[in-house]
């Protein structure tokens, strides 16, 4: 039947994500609905080839890296969690974390940890090829908090 | 035991009872009617009530959900998130390259990344695309469970209105409707080889044919307004319209006999279709098949037959995508130079949704679905025709007509081949945002050697596949 309402997202879990990454209550929910639209197994997960089937994505020159950035070391399957972890270093800086002193464990969307996601893309094996000082003198003009955000209607 | 049997007593009188009146109703309202061409006006009351009815449930689920201090969740047709419009490629990088150099010709930078990486994940989250090929989410309820995500919200009055609401639909409106379908259909099969046996005349064909359509009609309970009729379709050209469902044949042709061009399919589909060429002219073919060719052949013949003179055609795109937006037109329909008369189909979603998604259930789940739902609505526009202009090709007069039928139904007109449902994306287009992204570089460099790569390494280098 119809419904993809069948697999809700608890509350519990929705809390948990919302701590992890920053995002609100209604965009939770929406990405979910995104994500099990993209679910055609309805499994639970995301593969590869779910991914691939966006046809903008798979005509992006950088499709592939992106894709496989979702993907946990080793691993062929995402998960909701995985999905939204890395869908939060896209979140926008709030006017209000910006001046915050850094807490024990830096926000995912921090303008370091999107730079770190934007260094992961050309470091393909994952072993710190490009030298990490090099990269953040030519990104230091740059306005990586905005280049690096999606924005959200809601 | 005695107090038992009272209640199954009154029951069986009641069926006795409701079976006579049922045949008469039927007869009454649904089979004369549409036989002879009349009808009673009831169905702008039944829609009006309907939606009332579908406000004020939205209305008591907004409430409840504010007591318990949480969002309802609402379909913004928007979308989720703000996509820059129109910005391409060019510009972006200008706009990063000015951030970063003073110099005014681009090179390639390391953070010309996050362009196709943003892109990327804006992709993820909201595409045009896969969004089309599932149903339409509504912005409020219409009494279905099935276009419902905010089941915690339903009060105990909702809850009976809903029962209530299924007891009518499965236990009225879906045997009116089977009925009438299984006597409409039986009727057209015999009549349309009956008449297939007489030598071809256009008049009883079109009448068999006109009958069967407004009985199907009648079974779906489909309340269709056509705009535009001066514009309707003459003979010796050809009909396209915008496809959704495998019903768009019947809605156009309950208003004029055409003569129809589409897959063959297999089961009772494919039993009517054949019934359909034993009384008049249709061209039904496999979907792996060119189908161009066949098109072009048939008009070729239909040339010199002279009854297919007063027939026109209709072609549709290919698979079947939701009704918000129009995707690729199939060329074959726009290379024969014949004029062109564009037809757009728009569903009103609030009282059925006639969208088929095949990879969910089949051709009778399908009609189980539409025929208890509480009614197909849809306009039909007539556009003014068209014809092939000097100079331009089938491609580009292909999409000239889809920009028109996407204008008037108020649909998204998208560059993408429906096909996409089915198959992946060809190579061919990954490669020419390549080569875009390569022509932006090289701009600078065009009086230099074209082959040479830039100093910081062509981004095509790096991404290899």
């Amino acid at each position: 039947m119809g419904s993809r309402a069948s697999t809700l997202l608890r509350e519990e879990e929705i809390e948990e994500i919302k701590k992890e990454t920053g995002f609100s209550h209604s965009q939770i929910t929406r990405l979910y609905s995104r994500f099990t639209s993209l679910d055609k197994g309805e499994n639970g997960t995301l593969s590869r080839e779910d991914f691939q089937r966006i046809p903008e994505l798979a005509i992006n020159p950088l499709g592939d890296r992106i894709i496989n950035a979702f993907f946990p070391e080793g691993e062929d399957q995402v998960n909701f969690k995985g999905f939204m972890r890395t869908l939060a270093h896209f979140r926008p800086i709030e006017d209000n974390e910006k001046n915050k002193n850094l807490p024990a464990s830096e926000p995912l969307n921090s303008r370091t940890n999107k730079l770190l996601f934007a260094f992961r893309l050309y470091d393909l094996d994952r072993d710190n090829k490009i030298s990490r000082d090099e990269l953040l003198q030519v990104l230091e003009k740059v306005d990586v908090e905005q280049k690096m955000s999606i924005r959200f209607l809601h | 035991m005695a107090w038992f049997m009272l209640p199954v007593d009154l029951l069986f009188r009641y069926l006795g009872l409701h079976i006579n009146v049922w045949l008469t109703l039927l007869f009454g309202f649904l089979f004369l009617p549409h036989i002879l061409g009349v009808s009673f006006g009831i169905h702008q009351y039944y829609t009006r009530t309907l939606l009332s009815i579908f406000k004020w449930a939205t209305l008591q689920m907004e409430l409840s959900a504010k007591e318990k201090n949480q969002q309802l969740y609402k379909h913004y047709t928007r979308g989720i998130i703000a996509k820059t419009p129109g910005s391409t490629l060019q510009q972006e990088f200008e706009d990063l390259q000015q951030s970063t150099l003073l110099s005014l010709e681009p090179r390639f930078e390391l953070s010309d990344v996050f362009f196709f990486c943003r892109k990327a994940l804006e992709s993820i989250v909201d595409d045009d695309v896969t969004k089309c090929f599932s149903a339409q989410e509504l912005e409020s309820w219409n009494l279905l469970k099935r276009s419902n995500r905010n089941f915690r919200y339903l009060s105990l009055k909702l809850l009976a209105l809903w029962v209530l609401g299924v007891l009518i639909r499965y236990g009225v409106l879906l045997p009116f409707r089977v009925t009438v379908a299984v006597t409409g259909i039986s009727l057209f099969i015999v009549l349309s080889t009956m008449v297939g046996f007489l030598p071809k005349t256009n008049y009883l064909s079109d009448k068999v044919h006109w009958m069967g359509y407004r009985l199907c009609v009648g079974s779906l309970t489909g309340i269709i307004t056509y705009h535009n009729r001066e514009n309707k379709p003459k003979n010796d050209g050809i009909c396209v319209a915008n496809h959704t469902t495998p019903i768009d044949g019947i809605i156009l042709a309950n208003d004029l006999c055409y003569s129809l061009v589409g897959q063959l399919h297999g089961g009772l589909l494919g039993m009517i279709q054949r019934a359909m060429v034993t009384s008049s002219s249709h061209i039904w073919f496999e979907r792996a098949e060119v189908k161009d060719r066949h098109l072009v052949c048939f008009k070729r013949e239909g040339m010199r037959n002279t009854f297919l003179t007063n027939l026109q055609i209709i072609s549709f795109t290919g698979s079947c995508v939701n009704n918000t937006s129009v995707m690729m037109f199939r060329k074959g329909s726009f290379e024969i130079g014949c004029t062109i008369y564009p037809a757009a189909i728009k569903y009103d979603p609030h009282f059925g949704d006639a969208f088929w998604d095949s990879s969910k259930f089949g051709l009778v789940g399908y009609l189980v679905r539409m025929m208890s739902s509480w009614a197909i609505v849809c306009s039909v526009w007539y556009l003014p025709p068209m014809r092939r202009k000097e100079g331009e090709d089938a491609v580009q007069f292909a999409n000239r007509v889809k920009a028109a039928i996407a204008a008037q139904a108020g649909l998204v007109d998208l560059i993408w081949d429906a096909g996409l449902k089915r198959t992946k994306v060809k190579d061919a287009f990954k490669e020419e945002e390549q080569q875009l992204y390569s022509k932006i570089l090289m701009g600078g460099h065009e009086d230099q050697n074209r082959c040479k790569h830039t100093e910081g390494g062509c981004p095509e280098g790096d991404k290899d596949k």
